[in-house]
């Protein structure tokens, strides 16, 4: 397991650095200038700020620079933001969206599943039916449409929880509801339909002919078998949730990290960019890791190279 | 069968969560209103010197902003958000006031030279820093050599202060020491300016940003720390910032040591960063803001409200035209151009925010004649006229004079929603030419400036928005090769116009004045290098609780140094 989780870690820190390779070389193809005010200066004035960030020299110099600095853990200083550190700006942005990834993962999964449960439990009841066009209706409508409504009926009309901003605890319920509703929708269907599918096979029935009470064959048996696909869905859409959304972080006027990576493409903020897209990447390529490891804890059928 | 029920209620939890996302529409309780007091902290009646005008209310305004502050570093700022806090915390040799007259502010007077190169500013002697080191002279000339120099890499201090101050060029270029720039300190409280030239607007130029005097034991002692944090910068203006949560928002409160402390009402401003218009008018609904700028689709539902007001911006929209391009180096094809567009179709149907149609390239209500007090517009009048058959005609002269039948265009313009919708209208404008077909390319903003400076274009939706008030700003741009031109337009006699503007006639305000009248008509109405759209407005609601916020059209939007709240 201890060499398993090595090797692991060795392609994580090859797969980062062509990562960061890569996302280095397609960064400098962006067309336009990192200047604020390009269009003012002269071409001579532009050259005396680009010499100050470094930005003169021949590209390979360039990402060899970038590249001994960040083997240092240095990425680098804004250029839209002068002299913030980029490793200050993300640890600023990413708390926020990571809170509300996070809590909407909890919320969507928890939710999802008791639905999906529900609907399997009482397959082709009124249940199922309302269970199912809940689902169908949070997978389909985008979420700003729900976060736009919330934001109006229970902020404004109601004022139940704030409008926007971020402020306190409070200041979160109408963004994570909203991110919310797609992790729920996900997880109910997919809990649906493995629900079915373990509740139909041989061990349940057997279980369940052996004299075992119905929840307690649920709980042991079905709901640890339809997790497996669940994790498999379920692990990408938080990274995406939890590294920030655009849309619900402008609705909200959270400040969040995905907004900051929009713009700083925009602006073309080099540093920006690198450090943001590495942290993403280190978050999904993690993630993964941990999805891997939890498939053995769930299943023992793919516990990992046990017993080499 | 208990569990049963659990399982039921958790599903009617579920239910009426999405439940109460549809619903609710009837209850109309503005209770919420009540959550925004509470969150401001209470600051009101803690001065005994707050005038009477002021009342009861809490002196505290709630604001928005679209973005988080770039900068506070008055070298390195470049944009509104950065200018407008710079501006409310710090005062530099005057300040714009009401009607863009300026009003004093660490300077109280000057004199000028005979021959218009040398000012020397009188610098009041109660002025401090808010960690209580006195404003002097010496701040200036620190401020204004590292605004130049190449070490600092600040992208305004050239640009600003290039042709301007003595040496300025030379000392960015690092040909010269810092040291030689035409600024000095005679003593604690005297500045002396060396300029390039007469610079007639030169007294508006010293309230802007760049401008700013920087307090250098602090800035060295903060080192790359300085201006990142409300601890790590200073303040000698009529606020201070006291918290700033990077991304969310930042809070200024009064300064108490401000020279002018007494003309200062308001003691709290907070600002939250908020980009979503549609979350604004909410937060103005909900009365946690005072004030919001609309887009388009609100003004129609909005524009009956008391609440609603327009304001004019001195930013001006147009099409460029590359003359480089055959078709376009024919005169008659490029005023057919400018007459065939329905500047009022676009400032009614697409903006419908208060923008103006534009006569010209020079904003209404920006400039005034030294003498007579009339404005640059009026007097010039509307240089452009719409007028399809005319165009029609001048069309069918140009197609014959290039001995074409047909012609194809490209179109370079914005990404925005707003601005595609426009190109597309104007487009449609464009091919009422017959033989036309024009193809829009819609590109982001930087993508547009590095086209514009190859000259890769051959329409090109435009704008430009002033640096000081003066014509010049908007004029200067047009002269042989200038680094705005990129239109490949070259006249002798509108260079000449603008060479004389600059140099024998910057003592003469009047014969100035003309000049650049005469430069106009020569840029728009003889040789048609533009074709004008609209100038700018932008449309908000503000609540009327807020008074004495001055609107500024240049530098900071808005001055807040006399602004109040009444009857909140």
């Amino acid at each position: 397991m201890t060499r398993y989780i090595i090797q692991r870690l060795v392609y994580m820190i090859i797969t980062m650095f062509l990562i960061a390779t890569l996302t280095f070389f397609l960064m400098k193809l962006l067309p336009g200038s990192p200047l604020a005010s390009a269009d003012k200066l002269s071409e001579e004035q532009q050259a005396v700020v680009l010499e100050k960030y470094g930005l003169n020299d021949p590209i390979p110099v360039q990402y060899y620079n970038y590249m001994v600095n960040l083997a240092q853990g240095d990425l680098g200083i804004s250029f839209q933001f002068d002299n913030r550190e980029v490793t200050t700006i993300i640890m600023d942005r990413i708390g926020p969206s990571m809170q509300l990834g996070i809590q909407a993962m909890v919320i969507g999964t928890i939710l999802g599943m008791l639905l999906g449960l529900v609907s399997a439990l009482y397959h082709n009841s009124p249940l199922d039916y309302t269970s199912t066009f809940l689902a169908v209706l949070g997978q389909s409508i985008p979420s700003f449409v729900f976060a736009g409504l919330l934001q109006f009926y229970i902020g404004v009309k109601l004022g139940w929880f704030p409008v926007a901003l971020w402020e306190g605890w409070e200041y979160t319920v109408l963004p994570t509801v909203s991110l919310a509703i797609f992790p729920i929708a996900i997880a109910a269907r997919f809990m649906r339909t493995e629900m079915l599918e373990v509740m139909g096979s041989d061990y349940i029935v057997t279980a369940r002919a052996k004299g075992v009470n119905k929840f307690g064959v649920i709980i042991k048996h079905g709901l640890r078998n339809a997790l497996i696909p669940l994790i498999t869905v379920l692990g990408p859409l938080a990274i995406g949730l939890m590294t920030g959304t655009l849309v619900i972080e402008n609705i909200f006027a959270v400040p969040g990290i995905g907004e900051q990576f929009v713009k700083a493409i925009n602006v073309n903020d080099y540093p920006i960019i690198m450090g943001t897209t590495l942290l993403l990447a280190f978050m999904f390529i993690f993630i993964i890791l941990v999805i891997d490891l939890l498939y053995g804890v769930i299943d023992p059928r793919i516990r990992l190279a046990e017993g080499e | 069968m208990k569990k049963t029920n659990w399982l039921l209620l958790v599903l009617a939890l579920v239910l009426s969560m999405f439940l109460a996302a549809c619903s609710g529409g009837s209850d109309d309780t503005s209770n919420s209103t009540d959550d925004a007091d509470t969150e401001e902290t209470d600051s009101g009646d803690s001065s005994s010197e707050e005038e009477a005008a002021t009342g009861d209310s809490e002196q505290v305004l709630n604001l928005l902003d679209t973005a988080e502050i770039p900068t506070m570093d008055a070298s390195l700022a470049t944009d509104a958000v950065a200018f407008q806090w710079l501006g409310s915390t710090t005062d530099g040799l005057y300040r714009l006031g009401e009607g863009a007259e300026t009003e004093p502010g660490i300077a109280t007077d000057h004199e000028v030279s005979e021959d218009a190169l040398t000012w020397t500013f009188n610098l009041r002697e109660d002025a401090v820093w808010s960690n209580g080191d006195p404003v002097t002279a010496h701040d200036f000339v620190y401020a204004w050599q590292r605004a130049v120099d190449p070490d600092t890499g600040s992208e305004y201090g050239p640009y600003m202060m290039n042709g301007v101050i003595k040496n300025a060029e030379a000392v960015n270029a690092g040909d010269v020491p810092v040291e030689e720039l035409g600024v000095t300190a005679e003593d604690d409280y005297t500045l002396v300016v060396e300029l390039e030239k007469p610079v007639p607007y030169f007294e508006s130029l010293t309230t802007f940003g760049t401008f700013l005097p920087l307090n250098q034991s602090f800035v060295e002692e903060q080192g790359d720390q300085y201006a990142l944090e409300a601890d790590t910068l200073l303040s000698n203006g009529p606020f201070v910032i006291t918290e700033w949560n990077h991304g969310e928002g930042w809070t200024l409160e009064k300064n108490e040591d401000y020279w002018d402390a007494e003309n200062v009402k308001l003691e709290q401003i907070n600002v939250r960063v908020v980009k979503e218009t549609a979350t604004g008018v909410n937060l103005y609904d909900t009365g946690e803001v005072d004030r919001v700028n609309l887009s388009a689709e609100f003004v129609d539902q909005y524009s009956t409200s008391d609440e609603y007001r327009i304001i004019e911006e001195p930013t001006l929209f147009y099409v460029k035209m590359n003359q480089e391009n055959e078709i376009l180096s024919n005169v008659n094809a490029r005023k057919a151009i400018q007459m065939v567009i329905d500047r009022q179709g676009i400032t009614n149907t697409i903006l419908n925010n208060g923008s103006i149609p534009s006569g010209g390239h020079m904003p209404k209500n920006f400039v005034q004649h030294p003498e007579s007090g009339e404005d640059f517009r009026e007097l010039n009048g509307d240089l452009v006229q719409t007028d399809v058959e005319k165009a029609k005609e001048l069309w069918a002269t140009a197609k014959e004079e290039l001995g074409i039948e047909e012609a194809e265009l490209g179109y370079l313009g914005g990404d925005s929603e707003v601005a595609q919708n426009m190109d597309a209208f104007i487009k449609d404008q464009l091919e009422q030419l017959e033989g036309l077909t024009v193809n829009v390319e819609s590109v982001p903003f930087q993508v547009r400036l590095d086209r514009d400076t190859a000259m890769d274009y051959d329409l090109q939706n435009s704008g430009w928005g002033p640096d000081y008030i003066d014509p010049n700003t908007f004029m200067n741009m047009y002269v042989t090769d200038g680094a705005n031109n990129k239109t490949g337009f070259s006249s002798e006699e509108y260079d000449s116009l603008i060479q004389k503007a600059g140099d024998e006639l910057a003592l003469e305000p009047a014969e100035r004045f003309d000049a650049f009248l005469e430069a106009e008509k020569i840029l728009i109405e003889e040789e048609a290098v533009l074709a004008p759209l609209y100038q700018r407005a932008r449309a908000q609601l503000l609540k009327p609780y807020v008074k004495g916020v001055v609107v500024n059209p240049m530098g900071p939007d808005y001055n807040y140094k006399h602004a109040y709240i009444e009857g909140k």
